[in-house]
Parts: structure tokens; C-alpha cells; sequence
């Protein structure tokens, strides 16, 4: 991905590489700092008072919501006149914005790790750190962010109304303008703590359990579309179904996080019963990805993207797995009251970030690397299987890891204790916490070497095969014509 | 044109209809459900606390009365109850307008020095640190807790006021928390804004605070 090599021809394909430059870079800080905090949780001393807790584990969720929303912004900018069959409008635009967005995003990071923490006054939030979880960003970022995400979408609806508007370009316009209105909730201060969390869960759940979940659902139809040659018509309907099971489910599901911050005990029925009906989009887009590939299967159509196609895979199942199932096991307020806050929260988090968005986005890239080096058949190389075989391990490993310290945060501290001071370290300090802790840390370093491949193939896979379809063609060109067409 | 399908269950114009029905009923469903909900999570006011009126969110002077938590049979688990005055570092008279200003610096601290993102605050955050949410309530602060000992002062606000400026000097365990450059005025207000998040009505949640004294705390 990094080479100059390359056979795209859209300027807006050219930018979309760009944004999945850096968000491969920010997917490394966010494994790091992963990293980083999960060695604290064992050695609590390790970089204590230099890099402390809080502050990798903002850069790790920071890095993690930034990157793929780079993949997001890239992909789009990928697909657009692919799509569209214009060049995007507006490209010049783009390309200034991003390199706007990326320099405010290093300025943001430096000052999460320099400054780290401001006085107790509204400067600090505009110009340091707001301090509410996902949305640290200091408020003069968040106004940068919303005038480069209205540049962005000014570009695609100019782009797709010029050009075709197809079925999928219709479902993104309309999901792109509810996540970018939707960041603007958490855009206020206030003293009151529960209203606050009510509308911070309007960016937060809105965002990652309904119009990021839409955006999966219209990408992953164009990759089918893109690497098996599935029919665009069923492919587009499906979209629209899983669209309309997606936020029938997702927007009432937000209840789900109303069980507990001051909002009435109405919430604990709508919560309920909504999140409990999140799993089933989620089963749809699996069953798609296996039905068009079951249907395709023996036809003129190979998957002519291996790599693209397995990360489909992932992305559906882990989908489902990590935010259907593991999401759904404490979404009940009956079991909620006890698991709320506790590590149940990053076991669902880890597999469903990793499943429902960093496969897909990963998919992506590879397709970004067929297309830059115009390569008609994508194979998996030996680093790519290395990198989905480790990356899936390890997250799924760090998963059970979790699962296992939430059940014990769940007993010990939560049942146990009555949730007191002396109760939470009483489970932090249990011996089974602390062993899931460090076959978590393990699982950790599996995904960071699972991490290495992935880089590795990403750079390496697309002149590794241009190559090899180079020569391919030239032992055809000089076989005799029987040969070349069985070959 | 769009080619006309031989059943509707496979026809893209039925699914983009009812995607877009189904996503607008949901959506009004949700403004609805908030518009009850936004006033019934808005502050209170003074008035209405003295008055004794039931409330989910109280007003910042309830600084100025002690906080329980207690089980209510009608609703089946245990909610806040503001009971009589009661001091606060020092004073039960807390106007308004000072009441106010404290919860909101101590608002601004908590953002300020992202407490959020090792603790958890009514459960969200992180989970590196103990949860906050009744930590005004919590019997570490207390007279049988270890805190009051350790800071050598004689009221649960003054042995969390003297913790938060210098954290890491009052050890517990090996993990500890930071030390964030609190001053003495910040450490007050954040103190406030605890105790006020203490009096929160959460649906009862965590269940059974401080109730069970498990093995630590067995007298």
C-alpha cells in the first residue's frame, strides 16, 4: 500500500488509499496502547504517573473509533466512482480535509500524551481533553471534525446525485448524514451527570449499534457484489432488509443503556426487549454472505479476492458472535444490574469492534490493494493467513479472557460485596481475575503478531502478485494457444 | 423501471418502503420516549427538594442534607433518600447559587482529568478503578473504612477531598490512582459532585450497595 505504483485512476481511489494509510497506522497505536494498558493490569506500576492507565486506554478507544472511521471515510471514497461512474466532486476539497483532519488528529494525540490533564475549568475541554469516554476529543476538534465529515458528505451526495445513484449509494448518503448529525449530541457541557449519559448514549449506541452497523451492512453488499459477482438486485434488497432490521432493532435498543443512569424503569422493558432483537440483523448479514457465496459457488464467477472475501467472512460471524451473542448475554436489566460497568463490558466490545468493523475494514484494504495494483485474482499469501488466523485468535482468546474476569467481577465484587470500594478489589485482586488478566495480556500479544503479518501482507501482497500475474501471462503469451487456455 | 417481482417478499421497492417505515416509526418511537424522559432527568429545583417532592435527578443543594440508600418494597430495590440536613465540610447552608458552582467545577474536574477513563461514573468508563456512582456512600470513606486514618481527618468529604490531591500517597493496594494535580478547591467540588451523583435515582442500581459487608468488612 505504501509504494507509488499504482493503476488507479480516480482521484477519489487515490485519496481513499491515503485515508487507509493512516488508519492502518492508527490501528497500530490502537493495539499498542492496547498493549500498554493490559500490561497495567498486571504490573500496575509499569509507566504509572509517565503514561497512566487513563491515558492509553483513551488513546487505545481513540485510536480504535478514529481509525476505522479513516477505513469508513476511505472505503466510501473508494467505492464512489466505482459506483457513480463520475469522478467524485469535489476531490480537491477531500484531499485538503484530509490532510487537515490528519493533522488535527496527531495535535489531539500529542496533547493527550504531553498534557494529558487540564484544571478543572472549561478551558481544559475545549483545548485539552472533554473526559467523556469514546469522545475525549477537546472541543475544538470535535467543530474541526464536523466541518471535514460535512466536506465529506458534500461530496458524496453532490457526487451520487451527478452521477448514478445506485441502491447501495442511496443507503450509505442516508446512514452518512444520521452518523454525522448524531456526533453533534455530544457536543455540550453539562452539570447534570444523567442527562449527560443520555445524550452521550445517542453517539455512542446510535453510532455503533445502528448507523455503523447500516454502513457494514451496504459495504459488505458492495464487496459481495465486487468479489464473487453477486447479482446486484438481491444484494440490494437484502441491504434494505437488513437495513430496516438494523434500526427497527438498534434505535430502541439505545433503552438498553437507560437501565441505570437516572432515566425511569420504562427503559428497562424497551431495552430489553429491542437490544434482544439486535442479534437477528446480525444472523441475516451471515446468512447473506454464505447464500451468495453457496449461490455463486461453480459458476464463471471465482471469488477473485481471497483475502477480501475471508475478512466478509469474519466480519459477518464475528458480527454476530461478538455483538449478537456477547451482546446479548448481559443486555437483560436482570442480569445487567449485576454485570453493568464490569469487565462483561470489554469482552462484548472487543469482539464486536474487532467483528463487526475492523474485518470488514481490513477486507476492504485488500480490495483497495487489487484495485491499486490491478490484480485480477487475489490468492492469500502465507502472511495473510498468519495475519486473519492470528488477529481472530487473539481477539477471540482476549474475549473468553474477559468473559471470565467479568463473571468474576459479576460474583465477587457485584453479588459478593455489594459493589463497594473494598468489593472491587476484592475481585481485581481474586486469583482468577487476575489469571484472566494475563492469558488476556497473552491473547494480546497474539493479536499484535497477527498485527504484523496483516502489515506485512498489506505491503507486500500487491507487487508480490502483480509479479506473478506479470510472469503468468508471459509463459501464456509464449505457450502454444491449447496450453494457454487450460492454464 | 423496476421489473415487477412475482411475490413482494422479493421485491427491493416493498423492503426500501418498509425500511424507511420502520426507521421513522422507530425514530418518532425514540424523540417521544426522550421528550418524557429529558424533563424527568433535568435537575430539580431547591424548592422542590425542600418541599420533599420525589425526584430522579436533585438539585446541587442536596449537598446540604445526608444521603442513604435505602430498599423501597413498592419498587423492589433500593433507591436515594435525601434525609435531613446535614454537614458539608463544615456547613448545611449551601445556597443555590453556591451549590451550583461547586457541582459544575466539580463537573469540569471530572471531565477535566478524564476520571472517566480508568473509573466508571452510573457504570460507565472504565473498569480500572472502583465504580463512583454511590462512592459517597461507600464505607471506605467512613469511620470504619481506612481513609479517615490514613488522611487523619474526621469526615468522610475531608478524607476524599485529601485523597484526590494527593492520591498516590495514600496507598491501598498496588494499584493506585495518579496523582492529577487536584487543587484543594477542585478536590471540594468533585467531592460534590459525588455526593450529588450519590443521590441519584439509578433504578436501584448497583443492588445491595454496601448492604453486604462481605468477607473485608465482617464485623
Amino acid at each position: 500500500m505504501l509504494s507509488k505504483y499504482s493503476e488507479v485512476k480516480w482521484e477519489s481511489q487515490k485519496l481513499a488509499i491515503n485515508y487507509f494509510r493512516v488508519a492502518i497506522i492508527l490501528f497500530l497505536a490502537n493495539l499498542l496502547f492496547g498493549l500498554l494498558a493490559a500490561i497495567q493490569y498486571l504490573y500496575p506500576n509499569f509507566l504509572f504517573e509517565i503514561i497512566d492507565f487513563s491515558i492509553n486506554r483513551t488513546l487505545h478507544i481513540n485510536a480504535l473509533v478514529v481509525w476505522l472511521l479513516y477505513a469508513m471515510i476511505g472505503a466510501v471514497y473508494w467505492m464512489l466512482p466505482e459506483e457513480t461512474g463520475i469522478e467524485t466532486v469535489g476531490i480537491g476539497l477531500g484531499k485538503l480535509l484530509f490532510y487537515i483532519l490528519t493533522a488535527a488528529i496527531a495535535v489531539v494525540v500529542l496533547v493527550f500524551l504531553l498534557i494529558q490533564v487540564g484544571a478543572g475549568d472549561i478551558k481544559s475541554i475545549w483545548l485539552i481533553n472533554e473526559g467523556r469516554e469514546y469522545l475525549e476529543a477537546p472541543r475544538w476538534a470535535d467543530i474541526g471534525i464536523v466541518v471535514v465529515v460535512l466536506g465529506f458528505l458534500a461530496n458524496v451526495f453532490l457526487t451520487a446525485f451527478k452521477g448514478r445513484r445506485t441502491g447501495i449509494l442511496t443507503v450509505l448518503m442516508f446512514d452518512l448524514l444520521a452518523l454525522a448529525g448524531l456526533y453533534l449530541a455530544g457536543m455540550f457541557f453539562t452539570k447534570n451527570i444523567s442527562m449527560d449519559q443520555f445524550w452521550w448514549w445517542w453517539v455512542i449506541h446510535l453510532w455503533v449499534e445502528a448507523t455503523w452497523e447500516v454502513y457494514v451492512a451496504a459495504v459488505v453488499g458492495w464487496g459481495l457484489i465486487k468479489t464473487l459477482g453477486a447479482n446486484r438486485k438481491i444484494v440490494e434488497m437484502w441491504i434494505w432488509i437488513e437495513l430496516a432490521m438494523l434500526f427497527g432493532s438498534g434505535i430502541l435498543g439505545l433503552g438498553h443503556h437507560y437501565f441505570w443512569i437516572g432515566t425511569p424503569e420504562y427503559w428497562w422493558e424497551i431495552g430489553a426487549l429491542f437490544s434482544a432483537l439486535e442479534p437477528v440483523p446480525l444472523i441475516g448479514m451471515f446468512v447473506h454472505v454464505i447464500y451468495d457465496w453457496g449461490k455463486q459457488a461453480g459458476k464463471q464467477h471465482e471469488i477473485n479476492n481471497k483475502p477480501a472475501f475471508a475478512w466478509f467472512v469474519v466480519n459477518t460471524f464475528g458480527n454476530f458472535l461478538g455483538a449478537g451473542v456477547w451482546g446479548f448475554m448481559h443486555t437483560l436489566p436482570q442480569i445487567n444490574i449485576y454485570t453493568h460497568g464490569t469487565q462483561w463490558t470489554p469482552a462484548h466490545g472487543h469482539l464486536a469492534f474487532y467483528g463487526a468493523y475492523a474485518a470488514i475494514l481490513i477486507g476492504m484494504m485488500y480490495i483497495v490493494v487489487q484495485g491499486k495494483y490491478g490484480i485480477r485474482q487475489m490468492r492469500f499469501t502465507a502472511a495473510g493467513k498468519w495475519g486473519i488466523s492470528l488477529l481472530t485468535i487473539g481477539l477471540i482468546g482476549m474475549t473468553m479472557a474477559l468473559t471470565i474476569a467479568g463473571y468474576q467481577q459479576s460474583m465477587i465484587e457485584r453479588a459478593e460485596f455489594g459493589s463497594t470500594w473494598a468489593g472491587y478489589f476484592a475481585a481485581q485482586n481474586s486469583h482468577w481475575m487476575l489469571q484472566a488478566m494475563g492469558w488476556r495480556l497473552a491473547m494480546g500479544v497474539v493479536t499484535m503478531l497477527g498485527f504484523v503479518f496483516l502489515f506485512k501482507d498489506l505491503l507486500t501482497i500487491g507487487p508480490k502478485l502483480k509479479a506473478e500475474e506479470a510472469a503468468g501471462s508471459t509463459a501464456n503469451a509464449n505457450a502454444p494457444a491449447g496450453a494457454a487456455a487450460t492454464a | 423501471m423496476e421489473e415487477r417481482p412475482t411475490s413482494v417478499w422479493g421485491s427491493t421497492r416493498f423492503w426500501r418502503k418498509s425500511a424507511g417505515w420502520v426507521t421513522g416509526v422507530s425514530a418518532l418511537l425514540l424523540i417521544w420516549l426522550s421528550a418524557d424522559t429529558v424533563p424527568q432527568i433535568s435537575m430539580r429545583s431547591a424548592e422542590d427538594l425542600d418541599a420533599g417532592k420525589p425526584m430522579r435527578v436533585p438539585p446541587p443543594t442536596v449537598i446540604n442534607h445526608k444521603i442513604t440508600y435505602e430498599f423501597d418494597a413498592r419498587r423492589g430495590h433500593e433507591i436515594p433518600i435525601i434525609g435531613e440536613k446535614e454537614a458539608f465540610f463544615g456547613r448545611n447552608d449551601y445556597s443555590e447559587e453556591e451549590a451550583n458552582a461547586l457541582l459544575t467545577h466539580g463537573k469540569l474536574t471530572v471531565q477535566a482529568k478524564n476520571c472517566m477513563s480508568c473509573h466508571t461514573l452510573l457504570g460507565n468508563g472504565g473498569y480500572y478503578a472502583p465504580d463512583l456512582t454511590k462512592a459517597w456512600l461507600d464505607p471506605a470513606w467512613s469511620d470504619q473504612g481506612p481513609y479517615m486514618a490514613m488522611t487523619g481527618t474526621t469526615s468522610r468529604e475531608e478524607a476524599m477531598a485529601k485523597f484526590l490531591m494527593k492520591p498516590s500517597t495514600y496507598p491501598t493496594h498496588a494499584r493506585r490512582m495518579p496523582e492529577l494535580g487536584i487543587t484543594e478547591d477542585e478536590a471540594k467540588a468533585v467531592v460534590a459532585f459525588l455526593k450529588h451523583m450519590a443521590s441519584i435515582d439509578t433504578n436501584g442500581f448497583p443492588r445491595n450497595f454496601a448492604k453486604i459487608n462481605g468477607g473485608v468488612n465482617a464485623k
